[in-house]
């Protein structure tokens, strides 16, 4: 069963998804076999023989009334990921795949810069790495999340995707689609503008790593992600703690409040960095 | 223990499918054709979540270190036990270090072999099924390879030696294939003649149809089929594009092309989903061939949940038959 709680992408649209997917998940309900949230929409994976879709439907339509966003908090995780922007792997990996990108002539971030309207891309990264984003799915492929930038709408950077999907990315690499921020956490196919790397791994899938004990997954919706732009030299020390399983995460904690957030975007998100500090 | 001497084209070892993991965007895998794997199972005394090889195509070479029984159920591969033909659909002895072979299938594009006491991998997350994307379940978290070992469980298997099942649940790959389909999720961004045109097509299975998804081909403008629109926020440009969403298993997503999502999906993405082949049919699409050709015929709901009871109730028949 898929409900479509809005078209368009909005904070308030995920924000409900979230609330409804996670009291679907409190009440337990027999013969539901998936729940899982997405950007502005909601999935579930039901038995047929356990719970008619009649009845699911009714009772979906119960848990949304229910759902206030005022009142609606929770604890968010706060998660450094450190971004080596305009790095070599994916400038290599674009350059190959010119002639699938709506300008050829110029990198992917120089596009998503004058389309954007930056005077370039230093300005466009400043704008990028300059405000957290908020984790609003994971899918794909496991542990890829889709993030969403918390800044008012009208600062919002929006880029299309490629022309014709590339079919190499490097895993790690982060990209631009739509008005998504994802990270790729396994190579493969994709068509999001490519802007940088991050030395951390958002899958683990041996759960070697200490920030993985209890999921392969780092990345869950409604934690909240902050690019930081780092330098080459850097990338590699952290790097090759990664490498070496011994890399701490640096995470934060919390309680996030829509209500807040929605009146004073730029103090509250301000207050959420402070947290990794 | 079952040892591979060649590995066949791609051969898996398979399930029932691992889930509650979707929202981190694992899909269930397992079996694609669910009703051969089943079947291939309750020939040899297991139950439906037994794991069994999946072979595509080309089935591979297998020694058996120990005596015990084994049913090939799908396409049909021209099974041989030491160069002796031996029956599909059917329960076989095998001696300890016979070895078992296929040729390239005549019908149908996926074979299950099923043995006594199942295919015995390390399950991961509650299931056996290999999803090699990230190299989890299975035998490594890959498609065998020449020299794997495979432990296998054990069983009572007295007296169903010679089991088998009428012609009538042998399903006939070579036949005309419509798949049922259920319309709706984003199906509101076809035009009317949009989505006619998605029904009345004969659509031809591509070369890129795997265990992700099928692509089917045909001389059709999907742009052409949508509404056209000012795009919402964060949809991204093109007319086919949505708000990245969560992609059920069987959804046939409209990416330049309908792609049909079997068990190894991608979970969600930002192309618009128009509607979902239901279960049994989803089966049925696995033994499609490339080149060969599908139709699609809308269902409704109530026709899509009477479909499964039927299939369910047929397969719990069969069980009962031969499990006893």
């Amino acid at each position: 069963m898929f409900v479509e709680l809005s078209e368009s992408m909005s904070f308030t649209a995920n924000f409900k998804a979230q609330a409804i997917t996670k009291e679907v998940r409190a009440r337990d309900i027999p013969g539901i076999i998936e729940v899982a949230p997405s950007n502005a929409s909601y999935l579930l994976h039901f038995d047929p023989e356990v719970v008619h879709p009649d009845t699911l439907i009714d009772r979906l339509r119960d848990i949304e009334a229910g759902i206030d966003l005022t009142a609606y908090t929770w604890e968010a995780r706060v998660l450094d990921v450190p971004v080596l922007y305009d790095d070599p792997w994916t400038r290599e990996t674009l350059m190959q795949f010119r002639e699938r990108h709506q300008d050829p002539e110029a990198t992917d971030l120089e596009y998503s810069a004058r389309i954007n309207g930056f005077s370039g891309p230093e300005e466009f990264i400043e704008a990028h790495a300059g405000a957290p984003h908020m984790v609003t799915m994971v899918g794909f492929v496991p542990g890829l999340p889709w993030t969403f930038q918390m800044v008012p709408r009208d600062q919002q950077i929006e880029v299309p995707k490629y022309v014709q999907p590339r079919t190499e990315t490097p895993s790690r690499a982060v990209g631009f689609g739509g008005a998504f921020t994802a990270i790729y956490s396994v190579p493969g196919a994709g068509g999001y503008q490519l802007f940088g790397r991050t030395p951390v791994e958002v899958l683990d899938v041996d759960q070697q790593l200490p920030a993985f004990a209890d999921s392969m997954v780092l990345p869950n919706p409604g934690d909240i992600i902050n690019f930081r732009r780092v330098d080459r030299e850097e990338y590699d020390r952290i790097r090759d703690a990664v490498e070496a399983n011994d890399y701490e995460y640096n995470i934060g904690h919390i309680d996030f409040e829509p209500e807040e957030f929605f009146e004073h975007p730029s103090e509250y998100t301000d207050r959420i960095t402070e947290v990794l500090d | 223990m079952l040892r591979i001497v060649e590995p066949g084209l791609s051969t898996t070892v398979q399930d029932t499918g691992r889930y509650g993991h979707y929202h981190i965007g694992m899909p269930p895998s397992g079996a694609v054709d669910q009703y051969a794997h089943r079947v291939a199972n309750f020939l040899v005394g297991n139950e439906a979540d037994a794991a069994t090889l999946e072979l595509t195509y080309t089935g591979p070479e297998v020694v058996f270190e120990e005596e015990g029984l084994v049913a090939v159920c799908g396409a049909d591969m021209d099974p041989s036990l030491d160069g002796e033909p031996v029956p599909t659909w059917t329960a076989v002895r095998v001696a300890a270090g016979q070895t078992l072979s296929f040729e390239f299938a005549t019908e149908g594009a996926r074979a299950y072999l099923a043995v006594g006491g199942g295919v015995d991998t390390e399950p991961v997350m509650g299931s056996r099924a290999t999803y090699t994307l990230i190299g989890v379940g299975g035998h490594e978290g890959r498609e065998l390879e020449a020299g794997d070992e495979l432990p296998t469980g054990a069983t009572e298997t007295d007296g169903l030696e010679g089991n088998s099942v009428d012609a009538a649940h042998v399903p006939d790959y070579g036949a005309e294939t419509s798949i049922r389909v259920v319309m709706g999720l984003c199906d509101y961004r076809l035009t009317e003649d949009g989505k006619e045109t998605l029904l009345d097509t004969e659509w031809t299975v591509s070369n890129e149809a795997d265990r992700v998804g099928y692509r089917l081909d045909a001389d059709v403008d999907i742009q052409g089929l949508f509404v056209e629109r000012e795009q919402p926020f964060g949809a991204g440009t093109d007319l086919t594009n949505v708000v990245d969403l969560g992609y059920p298993v069987g959804s046939i997503q409209m990416a330049g092309q309908p792609i049909v999502l079997m068990r190894d999906a991608v979970t969600g993405g930002g192309y618009a989903t128009v509607g979902t082949v239901i279960s049994p049919d989803r089966s049925t699409l696995a033994q499609g061939r490339s080149h060969e050709t599908v139709t699609f015929e809308p269902v409704s709901v109530e026709e899509a949940l009477t479909a499964r009871e039927d299939w369910t109730a047929r397969l719990d028949r069969l069980r009962e038959e031969l499990l006893g």
